[in-house]
């Protein structure tokens, strides 16, 4: 049916022929009851081809899209354009080296990545980890899920049309860069958690500036909200645009605001609980359409329940230290290496062969990234890599229903429908 | 009477001719370095599959043809409107007949869905918050 | 004679100052884009940035013609070319002072409306001339649009007719001495307003460039000066439609109820005072067309066309037929 026209006979293909051409073949058998020649002899059909260097497809997310006039026909979603193997990678690291590859995967919220990648190392390691740390680590996640929600609001604001709010949310994530840099020493890629807790305390600048922050943000979410939730062109872009029946999503395998978006209260925080979460008080905001637009209000709803939680974290932040005191299991503190002859060889231990869990044991571990279900699964062959690591990551199984979700809509819809499931590809093909 | 059309005729060489300096100007100055991909249409950086001139949606045509209908309409009201008022009441009349009778045509292709794009009804039923 | 040498230095002085409200128009955009985003803006070139607009066309001047392969190139060369052709004629027939203008023809307002029309040719041409697939689309996203908005637009028109009993610019303008038509015909100024921002292609009505999903729309193809035509062309049609508002509906160079208090002046004071009210109107049209813009998202395709056909459309034929019922009942009883 494609005609591969006079263009790609004149110009030079430069990428894999194969690939492209099972990629259009895919096209044409998906959804096989639609005969496209029979329906359409005039072949008004067009396939456009968007992403992936697109402004509008969040990074290198590649869409085949065959078009009806202004109306989707059919879709293929085409990833990996960012695969940098980091599955393979972590098989030749130590646990803790490895860790700022997480960083880059969902580069939007990196702090959740590490807590995700040290709660799985020390469930198969069997570490225990301070109260204190458990509580910075939610303040952490809780902060890098207003981040990461405050990035979707704005490219799905973006999306629509309105590009001021893009640059109103980036004033606010400014703010969070500054707390994640008092915390941590680094704006974005945070690598702050570590294996047996985290890196430093809490100082009281960085404190302070999460209270002022948690005063503030509550106000700036409100009037947002004001601007949003009444403007009419807005609500209609986004009322039934991408909507996606709880079985369809559940199918797919869909997760975090995506799912809760279509009724399913999957919140891994409440469903099994990791760090302390069961000790903070919060909802898990829950629509039933399904729609851009239910998505929409969850994502803001969490951002004001993230807010709530960091107010109780901080009320109840235990004292105590912030990583574990066995030396074997995590690095010694800087004061420990710096001045014994114990704690330097440890840190060189450490650093050398890492954290070695049992030979043969293997175990997942799953956390509430602001995207979803974030899991990582290790196989330990007893040495201080891991023998195989699996990760899930929520962006590759929303992207599964994006599929679902664009066939008959409008070819306007699709980028804010993107925005809406918020995938992120340094994650879904890490 | 039509020399008042004059500077319409002075304005319209001067703009023709503001116009092609421009196209001009960027022709001369420009520099010319093609290379097969820069020639490329823009796909989102891959091949481009097929023509773009293909054959395309049949709402577009049927948009273009209604708006000449209704075009001929506020061309027919034109002239009316300057004068009905010395006319009388019953050029009034048979304006709103005329008028009306479009306007039934209008609401008959509405209904037929001739500008409808949107084919997929997606049932709409959010009770708890409406703007 | 007199009176055409007249009519040409008004027309090199309105087409100096067109073309330079373009420049300005670009400027204040971004100034005000970035005082609404928090920003700053252009700062760096000349005085407070103001030399900005020129560095930008001295840019795309200095930049290489780009036309794609098997592109039609007679017809992408010609497209960028009919807007500001367009935008630049339009002023032959707007007053901008008792008695300043460059031509009074008695069928103004039809060839304001003939003008508008070919403004349409230009956007769809180029997005059929580039041979690629997202300009195709915003080439027929334009044309759907602007034909829609033509017809409420052209019905608002007529109900400003309507009061002036004349097709002439210049008498609309006069019948407004006293009662603005805002006062008298407040819902024709909207929808004209609305299909004013649809036919300049503005935000929210700009989904024939619609930067998110279609790159570019119909000049994703163009460069150097062949886009900078357009951009100029967008912002002339931004200052044009605010020229045809307040020229329609806001009095056009009349004070509020200038009629019942405006003593009689001297031909040149009263011309300064006319040109000042007619600037500062258009001028802040232009600034709402730039708010408009850097704060409300962009309709879908879809709802864009409900919109012109099923509500606009109606309503200005209601409209029009309400105030022609009125004015001969006014005519009747009084």
């Amino acid at each position: 049916m494609i005609e591969t026209g006079s263009i790609m006979g004149k110009g030079k293909p430069t990428f894999f022929k194969e690939h492209q051409n099972a990629l259009y073949k895919s096209l044409e058998d998906k959804h096989t009851t639609i005969d496209v020649d029979d329906t359409d002899p005039l072949r008004t059909r067009m396939v456009l081809n968007m992403g992936p260097q697109h402004p509008a497809t969040h990074g290198v997310l590649r869409l085949l899209i065959e078009l009806d006039g202004e109306q989707i026909a059919k879709t293929k979603l085409d990833i990996g354009y960012l695969h940098r193997g980091i599955e393979k990678i972590a098989e030749n690291k130590t646990y803790q080296e490895f860790m700022p590859y997480t960083d880059r995967m969902d580069y939007l919220s990196p702090y959740s990545n590490n807590v995700a990648l040290c709660t799985a190392v020390e469930k198969i390691a069997a570490i225990e980890v301070p109260e204190r740390a458990h509580y910075i680590r939610m303040i952490g996640c809780e902060l890098a899920r207003i981040s990461s929600h405050l990035l979707y609001l704005g490219a799905m604001v973006m999306d629509t049309g309105a590009i001021s709010f893009f640059i109103w949310t980036f004033r606010e994530r400014e703010k969070l860069y500054d707390i994640f840099d008092n915390l941590g020493g680094h704006r974005f890629t945070i690598s702050h958690s570590r294996i047996g807790g985290v890196h430093n305390d809490l100082s009281p600048v960085c404190l302070d500036m999460i209270r002022t922050f948690v005063d503030e943000f509550p106000k700036e979410l409100t009037g947002w909200g004001k601007l949003l939730n009444k403007n009419r062109i807005f609500y209609d872009r986004n009322d039934g645009v991408g909507r996606i029946s709880t079985e369809d999503a559940i199918a797919m395998g869909m997760t975090g605001p995506n799912i809760r978006a279509t009724g399913i209260a999957y919140d891994m925080r409440r469903f099994k609980p990791y760090a302390r979460y069961n000790e903070v008080d919060f909802e898990v905001p829950t629509r039933l359409e399904g729609d851009n637009l239910a998505r929409y209000y969850i994502r803001t709803e969490e951002m004001a329940q993230s807010i709530e939680i960091i107010r109780q974290c901080l009320d109840k932040l235990p004292k105590g230290p912030v990583r574990t005191d066995n030396a074997k299991k995590t690095y010694p503190s800087k004061d420990e290496v710096y001045y014994s002859m114990e704690g330097l060889i440890h840190d060189f231990m450490m650093t050398d062969t890492g954290v070695c869990p049992p030979a043969g044991v293997e175990c997942y571990h799953a956390i509430e990234a602001p995207k979803g279900e974030l899991g990582f699964y290790i196989q330990s062959d007893g040495t201080g890599h891991p023998w195989r690591l699996k990760i899930k990551s929520p962006s590759f199984s929303n992207l599964q229903g994006l599929e679902v979700m664009l066939d008959g809509e409008m070819i306007a819809d699709t980028v804010v429908m993107i925005g809406g499931v918020d995938p992120v590809m340094g994650e879904s093909d890490k | 009477m039509l020399e008042q059309y004059f500077p319409i005729l002075i304005l319209i060489g001067i703009a023709a001719f503001l116009s092609l300096a421009f196209m001009l100007a960027s022709k001369l100055l420009g520099p010319k370095r093609p290379s097969t991909a820069k020639l490329q249409p823009y796909e989102s950086g891959m091949d481009p599959l097929g023509e773009a001139k293909d054959r395309y949606s049949v709402s577009f045509y049927i948009v273009a043809m209604e708006f000449i209908v209704f075009d001929l309409e506020i061309i027919f009201i034109y002239p009316w409107a300057v004068r009905y008022q010395e006319l009388g009441i019953g050029t009034f009349w048979a304006m709103m007949v005329f008028i009306a009778i479009l306007t039934l045509g209008l609401f008959y292709t509405l209904k037929k869905g001739s500008i409808d794009f949107d084919l997929r009804r997606v049932p709409q039923n959010r009770p708890d918050i409406k703007p | 004679m007199a009176e055409l040498t007249f009519s040409l230095i008004v027309m090199g002085i309105s087409l100096f100052m067109l073309l330079n409200s373009a420049a300005v128009a670009v400027y204040a955009e971004r100034r005000i884009a970035a005082f609404i985003q928090n920003r700053v803006g252009p700062n760096r070139v000349g005085p407070f940035g103001l030399l900005q607009p020129i560095a930008d066309v001295l840019k795309l001047i200095l930049k290489e013609d780009v036309t794609p392969t098997l592109g039609n190139k007679a017809l992408h060369t010609i497209a960028p070319m009919l807007p500001v052709f367009t935008a630049l004629i339009t002023i032959a027939v707007i007053p901008f002072g008792e008695g300043i203008y460059i031509t009074d023809i008695n069928v103004g307002v039809l060839y304001l409306l003939a003008v508008a029309s070919l403004g349409v040719y230009g956007v769809t041409l180029a997005g059929w001339a580039s041979n690629s697939k997202y300009s195709l689309l915003g080439g027929l996203r334009a044309a759907a649009q602007m034909l829609s908005y033509e017809l409420p637009m052209g019905v608002a028109v007529a109900s400003v007719v309507l009061f002036a009993a004349s097709l002439s610019v210049v008498e609309i303008v006069d019948s407004q001495e006293v009662w603005w038509n805002i006062i008298r015909n407040p819902l024709g100024f909207i929808i004209f307003t609305v299909a004013a921002f649809a036919e300049a292609n503005r935000t929210p009505f700009d989904l024939v460039e619609a930067e998110q999903e279609l790159v570019g729309g119909f000049h994703t193809e163009y460069s150097s000066m062949k886009f900078g035509m357009f951009f100029l062309a967008e912002y002339m049609h931004v200052v044009i439609a605010s020229m045809l508002i307040t020229t329609f509906f806001l009095g056009g160079y009349h004070l509020p109820f200038a009629g019942l208090w405006l003593p009689e002046m001297s031909p040149v004071w009263k011309g300064i005072l006319d040109v000042s009210v007619f600037v500062a109107k258009t001028g802040f049209f232009v600034f709402f067309f730039i708010w408009v813009r850097w704060t409300i998202p962009r309709f879908k395709y879809n709802q864009l066309m409900k919109l012109g056909w099923e509500k606009m459309l109606p309503l200005a034929i209601l409209n029009f037929v309400v105030i022609a019922g009125a004015i001969l009942l006014y005519n009747e009883f009084f």
